[in-house]
Parts: structure tokens; sequence; C-alpha cells
């Protein structure tokens, strides 16, 4: 086990820059989801940390050692690709044992922990299997298996789970997941499911264009995303996000904006040294419900989409003419048929603030 | 009930124009099959009446032509293990390395490779050969057509090679082998069904070749087969035709040969990726 350490890492493709000034360690026994949508560079930072790109400026450690131009048989390192790599001329055995061979284990001791570790991933009795004769279920956990066979430092993870069927990905997360507290792993994963993140990673870096734009744990992501890019990238369904004009007036804040009535607000200390003009209001789905009528906060628009999700219900209403949506997730027990004008209710408390850079303007009690 | 019969007609015709077809290019197989086997064949196809081995017999006493085959062996193995591993070193950092203008290189040598391989430069190829001092010996024959087929080799192998993952060498680099050992055990078994095509048409293209061995060598003892087989023409420049059946029949076996181990060895098939 190890932590890894990028110091200011930039790697340029020609003109083309995937990462930028990446500054940022994971820590001993972490397991971390660098999250982004595709190309904000996530596969590429993963890439720098297994040696397989090198990077244009800045330095990688792992553990104490800069390892910014070791080759990636020397890192000390495990990973598990998005295609899963099997080789496809040798059996699942030898697939799995091959880190085994390359260090010079003799072939019955080293198929014998291809048999253990294979046991643990219940594929042990497919060993003797061609990787085109099994399912991609037992090709993925074949990959794992051969990144386990060998304690490493650092366990890295490319998409692991995108190929899978969704019932699947469900079961290998859960493994995952499981190994994870198992084993106390020092695990980078990269994905572009904020689901998987959300549910892997003691601490997730969400990316974009390139940049960390939060590193947190996921429950801080989602309470207190720093930017509306996070706030509307994490979250199934993402956060609603409406513009609202904003002044000061008798020391509370008024926003307003087509379909919203809010109660005045509290000035948040940030904003009390300066007009706020535009300000981007958020709110998640499952934090509104049906309203009242005549609740202090709602807001108010037409019934576009009503879907229902078992459990649960997505409502979609538009608040002016075009789109400017807004979605609610409430409890299908309580969605009466709805039609025509539909009010949503929410507390002030579960409110996000973010100023025209779409930063995140601090509130109360942060 | 005419409409039947005009498909029905139709059909007839087509399988009758097909099989008239098939069976003006079968003859001269037929011929090349019973011709050796008859010791008084003509130009004309005939069933072999009796069916003699005296051609064979009597091709067996040319030892000139026996050590041809011989000959052609050295040559076309030597050329094709060299184009083999040639072209698949070659290639394969063509397709991984990050090298500027790779893509011009291997157009570039594709298209010099017709001139070389190409009786244009056969002047040229000779007087170099002269100089360097291996004229009439098996290597110059062995580099020359290793020369001309490189690039057409490199070519087909470097296309094979961009469609295989890199993920496989990164995969076996991340497990802990070296560039070396990522080569020899991950990337060139999957390779291999590429480098089996290059070496059949390698293998095929130097055993056929008359031009450059008949050019490029001197001396009796070293000549192919290819050049040998004008021993079974007379003074006059008339085929023996009895002799000449037998020696074509044996000069084409090696390649059926190879092509017989190679589909049984390796079935021409393809380890494609496996994706999910």
């Amino acid at each position: 086990m190890a932590s890894v350490k990028f110091e200011n890492v930039t790697k340029r493709f020609g003109g083309f820059t995937a990462t930028e000034g990446l500054d940022f360690e994971v820590g001993d026994g972490e397991f971390v989801c660098l999250l982004g949508p595709s190309g904000c560079g996530k596969t590429t930072t993963l890439r720098m940390m297994a040696g397989l790109e090198t990077p244009s400026e800045g330095k990688v450690w792992i553990g104490e050692r800069d390892v910014t131009r070791v080759h990636p048989k020397d890192r000390g390192i495990s990973m598990v690709f998005q295609d899963y790599a099997l080789y496809p001329h040798m059996a699942l055995a030898d697939n799995i044992a091959y880190p085994l061979k390359v260090r010079g284990q003799p072939r019955p001791e080293r198929h014998a922990e291809a048999q253990r570790v294979a046991d643990v991933l219940q594929i042990g009795h497919l060993l003797d299997r061609m990787p085109a004769q099994i399912s991609g279920g037992q090709q993925q956990r074949t990959s794992l298996a051969r990144a386990l066979v060998t304690p490493s430092d650092v366990y890295l993870f490319d998409e692991p789970l995108s190929n899978l069927d969704a019932k699947l990905r469900l079961d290998a997360r859960g493994f995952l997941n499981h190994l994870q507290r198992d084993m106390g792993i020092t695990a980078v994963y990269v994905t572009h499911d904020q689901a998987e993140a959300m549910a892997l990673a003691t601490r997730i870096a969400v990316m974009d264009r390139g940049r960390i734009v939060q590193y947190a744990p996921p429950l801080e992501i989602y309470r207190r995303p720093a930017t509306t890019f996070v706030a509307n990238f994490v979250g199934n369904p993402p956060m609603n996000l409406i513009e609202a004009e904003a002044r000061i007036e008798g020391g509370q804040l008024h926003l307003q904006a087509p379909g919203l009535h809010l109660a005045p607000l509290p000035v948040p200390a940030a904003l009390a040294t300066r007009a706020p003009g535009r300000l981007t209001l958020g709110v998640r789905p499952e934090h509104l419900a049906l309203a009242a009528p005549g609740a202090a906060n709602r807001i108010e628009g037409r019934l576009f989409a009503n879907e229902n999700m078992g459990p649960e219900t997505l409502v979609t209403v538009t608040r002016t003419e075009g789109e400017a949506r807004l979605t609610a997730r409430i409890f299908t027990d309580e969605a009466p048929r709805l039609s025509g004008a539909v009010a949503f209710g929410f507390e002030a408390r579960h409110l996000h603030l973010f100023d025209a850079e779409g930063l995140r303007v601090p509130g109360d009690g942060e | 009930m005419t409409d039947h019969l005009r498909q029905f007609l139709g059909r007839a015709g087509f399988a009758f124009f097909t099989a008239l077809i098939g069976a003006i290019f079968a003859l001269p197989l037929v011929w090349f099959l019973f011709a050796p086997f008859n010791s008084r064949a003509e130009l004309g196809l005939a069933i072999p009446e009796p069916f003699s081995l005296s051609n064979f017999r009597q091709v067996l006493e040319n030892s000139f032509a026996i050590r041809a085959l011989g000959n052609s062996l050295i040559q076309s193995v030597g050329g094709t293990l060299l184009v083999a591993l040639a072209a698949t070193l070659a290639s394969y950092a063509l397709s991984r390395s990050p090298l500027p203008g790779k893509r011009a290189v291997t157009y570039v040598l594709l298209l010099f490779s017709s001139v070389v391989s190409g009786s244009a430069a056969m002047v040229p190829i000779f007087l170099m050969i002269t100089r360097a001092g291996i004229i009439d010996t098996h290597l110059s024959v062995i580099l020359v057509f290793a020369g001309g087929l490189l690039p057409t080799a490199m070519f087909i192998l470097r296309d094979f090679i961009d469609g295989i993952p890199r993920s496989y060498e990164e995969s076996a680099m991340v497990a802990g082998a070296s560039p070396v050992q990522a080569f020899f055990d991950v990337a060139l078994p999957v390779i291999r069904p590429g480098v089996v095509v290059v070496v059949v048409w390698a293998f095929v293209n130097i055993w056929g070749s008359f031009l450059i061995p008949f050019i490029l060598l001197r001396s009796a003892e070293k000549m192919p087969a290819s050049v040998a087989i004008y021993s079974f023409y007379s003074e006059a420049g008339t085929p023996i035709v009895t002799l000449l059946a037998a020696y074509a029949l044996l000069y084409s076996l090696p390649v059926v040969l190879l092509y017989l181990f190679v589909s049984w060895k390796f079935g021409f098939r393809f380890f494609g990726g496996i994706k999910a």
C-alpha cells in the first residue's frame, strides 16, 4: 500500500492540453474516483499514474518515490482496463497468472495462486477456458483477478464496469465495494458514472476540461458542490439550476426568476460586500415536493413529463416557454394524477447558491 | 405456369454457363494432374493409359533440376524468414511508436518497392550486387527479394497491428513485463495470424520468381527450380511435355504443402480482440 501524489502535472498532446496543473494526493488505503465527462482528462490522469503516459510537466509520486519517468513495470501497480485486455491466446489460468510468470514464479505455484484468486472471484471453475469462451461479466472478473493476483501498492481501474449490462454492473460494483472494505487497498478508479463514484469512493475528484474542480468525500460533493458543473454532474437526475435576479434589500437577499416564489433569505457573508447581480439557484430533485397551495417557497410550472420509475416518480415541468425545465423526484405513492399547472415546494436550507462564474456561494454553517 | 418455366430456364441457363466457365478453368488443372503420369503426354488432355511413373524416373535422373528444387527451398525459406522477421519488427515499431511521419515512410517505401522488385531496376541491382561481391550467391537472391517484398509486407502487417488494441501490451507492462517480454508474450501471439499471411505470401512470391535469380546467378548448381525448368526444353526451344509436366508437379508441391500446413495449423483464422 502506498499513497499517490501529483505535483502540478500537465499533459499536452500536440496542441491539446489533456490535463493542466493537477495537484492532488491519494492517501494510503483510499479509494479515489476520478469522475467526469468524456474528454475531461480522467483517463490520461490514470495512465500517468500507471506510467503509460509521461507528463509534459510536473511530477508523479508513488509513496516516497518520484516515478515520473519510471517504466510501468517498476511502479508496483496493477491495472484493470476498460476492454479487459485479456490475452486471447492464453487460457484463463495463464491470463490471471501472467504477472506471476513475469516475476519468474514456477508454473505449478503460479497456477495455484491463480486458482486461489479465481475462487474468491467465483471463476475458479473456468480456468482452462479461453477468454473468448466466457461471458462479459466473467471476462471482467478475470481481468480483476489478474490485477489482484500480485500484491501492489496501488490498484488502478479504467472504467472497468462500463462494458457490462446494468444488472451485472450493480453486482460488480457491490463486489468491488466489498473488496475495498475487505482488503483496504489503495485504488484509483476512473468513471463517468456518478452513481458508481458515489457508491465506491472514499473521495471523488470531479474533473472538467483537464482540471480537478472539486476533490472531496462523496457526501460533501453531493451536499456542497463547489461549482454548477459539479452540481449538474453529480446526482440522478442532476441538480436543478435556476438563473435568478438577485438584490439585497433591507438586509435580506431577494431572488427573482420566472415561476419562483421565494421568501427573502439572510445575506450570506460572501455576498455582504458586493452587489450580487445574477445568481444561480440550485435545488436537488429529491428536495422538491408537491407544494401545498400558498406555500411560502415554491416554484411553479406546467407539466412536461411524468416518468414513473416504480417507487419514485420523476415529474418535470417547464417554468417558462422554452427550455427552462425543472425536475422533481417524489414518491409515487404521494403523486396524484398531475396535469396543467404544478407547484413544487422546498425548504430554504436545501438551496444552493452559485455566483455568476458558477462558483458556490458558501452558506451559513459551512 | 409460364413464369415458373421462365424462372427454371433462367436458372438452368445460368447453371450451365457457370459450369462451362468452371470447366474451362479446371481443364488445365486436370491436365496438370494427369500429364505427369502419362509417358506419352501431349498438350491435349488425355487419361494416362497405362498409368506410369516413368516421367518422374527420368526427371529424377536430371540432377541439375533436382538440385534446383533444393536451391529454390534455400532461397525461398531464407528470403521468407528475413522478410517475416524484419517486417514484424518494423511494422510493430511503425504501428506503436509515436514517430512523426511514419505513415509517409511506409507509403514511400511501398512506392519504391514496386520499382525494386520490378525489372526496371534490374541493371542497378545487378551493379550493386556485383560491387558488393556477392554476385552468384544465394545471399544475393535472398537480399534482393527481401528488399523488394519488405515494404508490402510491412504495409500489410502494420495495418494488422494497428487493429490490435494497445491495451494488450500495456496490461502486460503494468503486470511487470519489459517491452521485449510484452512483445513476445502478448503482442506476437496476437499478431501471428498476420505474420503467417506474410510468410505464405512471401514464400509463394520468391518460389515462383524467375527474373531475379536468372540475372543474379551464374553457376548451374545454384539455380532455383523456376530457372531449371527450362532444362526440359529441347535445343530448339520446344518443351518436352512429359518431363515438363512431371517437374511442374514436383515444383508446385512445396507451395501446396505450405498452404495445407498453414491451414491445418493456423486455419487462416484471426484472434479478434475480446470485447463484451
